[in-house]
């Protein structure tokens, strides 16, 4: 048997007695959620980014807009009414890494996809305050200046393809029309535009 | 979940309770009475000890009743693999009973909305409180919290109206949405006709203009433009197609450069369609309010006089 003694005499033992102790938690909460249905198949409707749209989300991400904006609609009533359906695990399958978040100092925009034009949303990023006056977003005019390379989001789709994203050759064959020519601003609109669109009766 | 997984929840799960307890039990004494205390038995710093007294009683049964808690917790609630627990509780079937209970108090503040008329709501201070509230969540981002729009986005408070000010009309505008399309004109206007054209159009507002050509151009806007903007330039309401004699400017101030600019590369705006998003109820509402600023015109207009025998 250990004695109390032993063990606070031997920082060795001490230190794996301790990281045992704080493991059971993990093993028991975190693990098993690693391999659970609704966090790892996407819900019903739910496919991976077309190649725009991956691009899309790469400038979403790069511009920081997660700082203020996040995609996770709770389930409270009053966020229900005012962006939509409460959000589920199974449509962040395809995000790395997701957006879930509660630092809200813009709006939602788990359902944002259609609710605004794609000229609002250009002119929008170019300058809030050009259609919303009372807006503290900052701008984005520099979106229009860069395009996309289609060779990196090509790349980028035969990574994701090994983390299990359904990418066909198929899809890869369409990159280069899809991406070629786009700004960073057409590819962020299209992701924009596209978020809360799936169809949920769609079959699985 | 697989059931192995499960497996592993629960076994993991009931052997470190069971480990938990042991320990609990394992170190649970009590100091005889009139006897010295112990120490632990380390000593460091040469003369340094420390006491090792029994675990406080009050401290030792809160410990046994949180393993308690534990159990019951365990046996009411989901938490031992896919043991959905006695009570039969889940979070998402709370949730959505709380969303239900929401939709039930809102379908019936809906329900007394409902079959009143458009002219009625906007009447109705209840209404239009709760479609203020419908317009500056949705409707404000491009038509403004005032609804006197931005550049690009109508002012729908001005009386002028793109594709009808009547109470139907305006709804239909928002269930339904609109895509105003205005097509590039530069090649049926050759030469100067682009220059003149838009001078006519500018002298329609009564703004300063070239007179010369706009005499010049208003054959052409009379053969080309009246399509859609009529020959008076009024506009028509089931194109959408803009009055250009109000000095009223959708897309940037009246000048020579705005209304060139239309004309060779053409205009296009989208309204989405609202009733998929927020349903007719809200939209309903929405436009109450908007009626309720008091430039819409509530009642459908009166049938021509000549139209008496029409269905």
């Amino acid at each position: 048997m250990i004695s109390h003694a032993t063990i606070e005499k031997n920082v060795g033992l001490m230190a794996v007695l301790i990281v045992v102790a704080i493991a059971v938690g993990g093993l028991v909460e975190i693990v098993p959620l690693m391999f659970q249905a609704q966090t790892v198949q996407p819900a019903p409707g739910v496919k991976p980014y077309s190649p725009l749209r991956l691009a899309g989300r790469d400038v979403y991400v790069s511009e920081g807009c997660y700082g203020c904006h996040s995609q996770m609609v709770r389930t409270l009533a009053s966020e229900k009414l005012r962006y939509g359906d409460y959000s589920v695990a199974g449509e962040s399958v395809y995000d790395r890494p997701f957006q879930w978040g509660s630092k809200r100092t813009g709006p939602d925009l788990a359902r944002v996809g259609g609710r605004y034009s794609d000229d609002w949303h250009r002119e929008h990023l170019k300058n809030p305050r050009n259609v919303v006056p009372e807006s503290n977003m900052p701008g984005y005019p520099w979106l229009t200046q860069e395009l996309v390379d289609p060779t990196l989001i090509e790349h980028k789709m035969r990574m994701l393809a090994k983390l299990g994203h359904p990418y066909t050759e198929a899809d890869y064959a369409k990159v280069k029309d899809e991406v070629t020519g786009q700004t960073r601003m057409d590819a962020l609109v299209a992701y924009l535009q596209g978020l809360g669109k799936f169809d949920k009766e769609a079959a699985p | 979940m697989s059931s192995s997984w499960s497996w592993y929840i629960i076994i993991l799960t009931v052997v470190f309770t069971i480990g938990i307890t042991w320990l609990l039990l394992a170190n649970a004494r009590k100091t005889p009475k009139g006897t010295a205390a112990q120490d632990t038995g380390h000593v460091w710093d040469e003369d340094l000890t420390e006491l090792n007294n029994p675990l406080p009683r009050w401290w030792f049964l809160l410990f046994l009743l949180t393993i308690l808690f534990t159990g019951l917790y365990l046996a009411l609630y989901p938490g031992l693999g896919t043991f959905d627990g006695k009570l039969g509780w889940s979070s998402t079937a709370q949730a959505n009973a709380e969303l239900d209970e929401t939709q039930a108090k809102l379908e019936s503040l809906y329900a007394g909305f409902r079959d009143k008329p458009l002219a009625e709501l906007a009447a109705d201070p209840a209404a239009v409180k709760v479609g203020r509230n419908v317009f500056a969540n949705n409707c404000a981002a491009c038509h403004g919290t005032d609804a006197r729009g931005a550049k690009d986005y109508p002012n729908l408070v001005d009386g002028d109206w793109l594709y009808g000010g009547d109470a139907d009309t305006v709804l239909a505008s928002v269930l339904a949405g609109r895509h105003g399309l205005m097509p590039p004109m530069i090649a049926t206007l050759p030469g100067n006709g682009v220059e003149e054209v838009a001078h006519y159009v500018l002298g329609l507002s009564g703004l300063d203009h070239d007179a010369r050509l706009a005499g010049e151009g208003k054959a052409k806007f009379e053969a080309v433009c009246a399509a859609c903007h009529g020959v008076d330039g009024k506009g028509m309401h089931a194109l959408g197609a803009p009055n250009l004699t109000d000095d009223i400017w959708l897309h940037g101030q009246g000048s020579v450069a705005t209304i060139r600019d239309a004309i060779t590369y053409g205009r296009s705006g989208t309204m989405p369609a609202w009733e998929p998003i927020i349903g007719k109820d809200r939209a309903r509402l929405a436009v109450a309010w908007l009626l309720a600023q008091g430039k819409a015109d509530a009642t459908p207009p009166e049938p021509p006089p000549s139209a008496g025998s029409a269905p």
